[in-house]
């Protein structure tokens, strides 16, 4: 496909990376010469230098007969008014990033209006998806599907954990009754495991299944199981925001962190059942006064990646606390997840996600994608897709089917029930299947071998 | 430096460069010659050793400028070592340095040659001299780069490498696309030419080896007489060609996708149009007045096609403008330095980058008298960065440094002044013929052995715009870590 990205900073340039491995052919709009002049240098796409709202520099970069359009420059507005014109000059699809809660309120109507295809707020995403970990803190990270009934939820292996030094088929089958290992990370690498897969310390394991057996596993496992109910939140930004007005709505106790006055304020206007202290989050005093030993969960969300790093280590010598830390750059995660953090927000990848799973979804018109995660800079992928009537999968039983190579189907969504398939179940047409393979599928069709 | 890339992509050259002796083979085939053998056991014995570098991948996929430079200018030594090969087997040029001479200045597509008689030359090794011009017009880095996919971001440093010009610049969003359309451009003109030549009644093998020799402008012919032995008519078609393939191929490309406003626009294509018509109606003239020709219009002709053959740096003589006035030649020797547009198939110089040197200088003027004055360079309605116009100051500088130092290299051999200068000029252009003993008439075969290495080293670092064949002698080029 033709696609058109304008705006050519962290997201921009993680998606021109991402999109480029797909095969499509890309053309970078950003108004800095140098910006242009080192991805130009450095990867296979075309750069023009201007600005992308105007007419004449997308005609320059051939919106004609462009395919997608994606706009993610540090303006909201800019954003709108790019897709606005692409969509006028090129009818492509169109995808903006606007991350102001005021637009936020009425992103339904400006979708409509403005005929986009996909609007992101990287703030927002990152939040729920921080929210999410609140209600299960026991998880380093967790997926959805099929609207919240599946789930993916990642653990990592501690000391004291029952599953080390064991194979997947040693464990006893009343355990895993309902989930599926799905995933193993284990430092740089990734597998998906077979039965005599040994499971070791410090591994991270994604396990796939329904919410409710999700929950007995963990009770099982030892693992606490209910939500927290106080959070501590340094930095009151969009996230910061998102992420309170989310915890409150769920009953959870909020204290935010604010070192600006004015900002401070503005909290207290929006989020009147919260706690908004004005000081500086990274003093030590403060925190401790403030109760940081005592705390159920705290979350970095400071600007500085740095300081949310400090911070969350300090945290872990003071307090038993749930830690989540927001990275903005993701040059360096290899280091980063040698380090005990808590769980890692990556709000660049998580947007990043959520364009490729659109834009994959428009590759393969009607191949039914409905989710896309990436694991370990797409080492492994968990996809979920809907089986069509006409589906070459459609009415057959697994055990009949040949997959491709590293391809598991993990999981089967019929109506309200999850099912962990065998060899004798199959496939129906309006089922999901969440699948999860080392190589990138566009379709049910591509799963077989 | 990563040697293991340099192993691959030299591989995969040696692969195609088999691949290309086949051509020259069939030729061989068709009409019955031993030497034929020669390019086919060639051909073998290439691909099947560019096949065993090729086999193992790299190890790592490290690949910068510094490689892609390295990569290019070792690719284009190496293919002319080899090209070079069937020359002396064949027993044409007995001397290796001769037939590397002769190897070099058809991939380069100078047209210079040391045979001093191309009489009893078989028709598949006249038919490789010629084809090593279409090779190298539009480069053998491009041509793998279009028909093999190069993963990340390399592609790109050999094309800024290899393509001619101050700026290598990418028509669609993908390098592989590119290359593929600026083949197909190539392949469009060549099947053009090769028909309108067969009109005008050229016969069938001149045909082809004509047409390879014009859209490489390269200028290599069958004869001694060169082109002079064609009608009126091919000569006409032949000018028309070497205009067409010296203008930037981007011009097509705008064409071809329907911003033929844009195309027309396109400043440097506007002043090298001006710059020829210009000096061929100078040059027609001035040959009337001195009474070269009497007829104004086989003036203007001749005229026509020696200010194109020379600006677009082919080398073909419609006649011996050695022996034209001397403002003639004068005229002629400017246009040679100055050479055809980047992004064509043309060398020289290059007009766009003359185009920023005087649009600079003007600038500077402007400076001298306001100095608080800020101006940028504008090409085509867009400024041009700062670290172009260095680079493009800095680009002049050696190249008149190389010129000098070749220049003193070659008076070692004791010649005229006309004839090293133009020697020079004329292979670091990759024109082909300068002025008195190297003229349309004249050859390279008198030279010394050091003065055709040095010849070769000009056409090389001519072709591929210096940079890669100095960078070759820089040391910290080889250093494992640096």
């Amino acid at each position: 496909m033709q696609i058109i990205i304008v705006g050519c900073g962290n997201v921009g340039g993680t998606l021109v990376r991402l999109l480029l491995a797909e095969g499509h052919a890309i053309t970078v709009i950003d108004s800095e010469e140098s910006v242009i002049e080192s991805i130009e240098g450095s990867l296979d796409c075309m750069g023009i230098v201007g600005n992308g709202a105007s007419f004449q520099v997308q005609h320059e970069a051939g919106i004609e007969h462009a395919d997608l359009l994606i706009a993610v420059t540090p303006s909201d507005e800019r954003n709108l008014l790019c897709c606005l014109i692409a969509k006028k000059a090129g009818n492509c699809h169109t995808i903006a990033r606007v991350r102001d809660p005021v637009y936020k309120r009425e992103i339904g109507y400006i979708k409509e209006e403005l005929g986009l295809s996909l609007v992101i707020n990287p703030e927002e995403a990152a939040a729920s998806e921080a929210a999410r970990l609140l209600k299960f803190p026991s998880a380093s990270a967790i997926e959805t599907f099929a609207k919240g009934r599946a789930e993916m939820v990642r653990i990592r292996l501690e000391e004291d954990s029952r599953l080390i030094d064991k194979t997947l088929m040693e464990l006893p089958t009343d355990l895993l009754e309902g989930v599926l290992v799905g995933v193993v990370q284990r430092g740089d690498e990734v597998f998906i495991p077979n039965g005599s897969f040994v499971l070791r310390r410090g591994d991270e394991i994604s396990f796939i299944g329904a919410q409710k057996n999700m929950i007995r596993l963990f009770k099982k496992l030892g693992l606490p199981t209910t939500r927290v109910r106080s959070a501590m939140l340094v930095g009151g930004g969009d996230t910061g925001y998102y992420l309170a007005s989310n915890l409150i709505s769920m009953g959870i106790r909020v204290k935010i962190f604010e070192r600006d006055k004015a900002r401070c304020e503005e909290l207290s206007d929006m989020l009147p059942e919260a706690l908004i202290i004005n000081g500086d989050g990274t003093e030590k005093e403060l925190l401790l006064e403030e109760g940081l030993a005592g705390t159920e969960a705290f979350v970095t969300l400071t600007n500085l990646d740095e300081e949310n790093i400090m911070l969350s280590m300090y945290a872990k010598s003071v307090s038993s606390a749930k830690r989540i830390t927001r990275v903005h750059r993701v040059s360096y995660d290899d280091i980063i997840g040698s380090m005990d953090l808590g769980s890692i927000l990556y709000p660049r990848n998580i947007t990043a996600n959520r364009i490729m799973r659109y834009v994959r979804g428009m590759a393969g018109a009607g191949a039914g994608l409905e989710s896309l995660y990436r694991i370990s800079e797409g080492k492994v992928e968990v996809v979920e897709f809907r089986v069509e009537d006409e589906s070459v999968a459609c009415g057959k039983r697994l055990m009949d089917m040949k997959l491709k190579q590293g391809v598991l189907i993990a999981c089967i969504i019929r109506k309200t029930e999850i099912i962990i398939p065998r060899g004798h179940d199959e496939l129906r047409s309006g089922d999901s299947v969440i699948l999860v393979t080392t190589g990138s599928i566009r379709g049910i069709r591509d799963m077989l071998a | 430096m990563n040697i293991g890339i340099l192993r691959f992509i030299l591989g995969r050259l040696l692969i195609v460069t088999g691949t290309l002796l086949l051509l020259p083979a069939a030729v061989g085939a068709i009409y019955g010659e031993s030497d034929g053998l020669i390019f086919l056991i060639m051909a073998l014995i290439t691909a099947l050793l560019g096949g065993l570098l090729a086999r193992r991948k790299p190890k790592t996929r490290e690949f910068y400028a510094r490689e892609g430079f390295v990569a290019t200018s070792l690719s284009w030594i190496l293919m002319s070592l080899v090209g070079a090969l069937p020359f002396t087997l064949s027993g044409v040029c007995p001397s290796y340095i001769d037939a590397l001479f002769e190897t070099v200045s058809g991939f380069t597509t100078t047209g210079g040659s040391i045979l001093t008689s191309l009489d009893g030359i078989s028709y598949c090794v006249h038919f490789w001299r010629c084809f090593t011009h279409w090779i190298g017009g539009m480069g053998v880095l491009v041509f793998i780069l279009a028909i093999l996919p190069m993963a990340d971001g390399y592609g790109m440093h050999l094309m800024r490498a290899e393509s001619p010009g101050p700026k290598a610049s990418k028509l669609v969003p993908k390098l592989g696309s590119t290359a593929k359309i600026l083949y197909v451009i190539y392949m469009i003109i060549t099947v053009l030419e090769i028909l309108a030549l067969f009109f005008t009644g050229m016969p069938v093998f001149d045909c082809f080896t004509i047409t390879f020799s014009t859209v490489g402008t390269g200028g290599f012919a069958l004869t001694g007489e060169g082109v002079a032995a064609y009608s009126t008519a091919s000569q006409i078609v032949i000018t028309v060609f070497m205009i067409v393939c010296s203008i930037n191929f981007n011009a097509y490309f705008l064409l071809f996708i329907g911003r033929s406003a844009k195309a027309f626009k396109l400043e440097e294509v506007r002043a090298y149009l001006l710059m020829v018509f210009g000096a061929a109606a100078m040059i027609a003239v001035n040959l009337v007045m001195c009474g070269t020709f009497t007829n104004p219009f086989e003036a203007f002709h001749h005229a026509l096609f020696n200010v194109s053959s020379i600006s677009s740096t082919t080398g073909f003589a419609s006649k011996d403008f050695n022996l034209w006035p001397e403002f003639s030649r004068s005229v002629l020797m400017i246009l040679c330095m100055i050479g055809a547009c980047a992004g064509s198939t043309g060398g020289g110089f290059k007009v766009s980058r003359l185009l920023i040197l005087l649009k600079s200088a003007r600038n500077e003027i402007v400076y001298v008298i306001h100095r608080k004055s800020v101006r940028r360079v504008h090409m085509d309605g867009k400024s041009i960065e700062e670290q172009t116009v260095k680079s493009v100051a800095a680009y002049a500088v050696l190249y008149f440094a190389i010129f000098v130092v070749s220049f003193l290299m070659v008076s070692a051999d004791g010649f005229d002044f006309s004839t090293n200068l133009t020697s020079v000029a004329a292979t670091l252009n990759n024109v082909g013929p300068g002025l008195n003993m190297v003229g349309p008439a004249g050859n390279y075969a008198q030279f010394s052995v050091l003065s055709k290495l040095v010849f070769i080293f000009n056409m090389l670092a001519g072709r591929l715009e210096i940079l890669p064949m100095l960078i070759l002698f820089r040391p910290s080029t080889w250093r494992k870590n640096s």
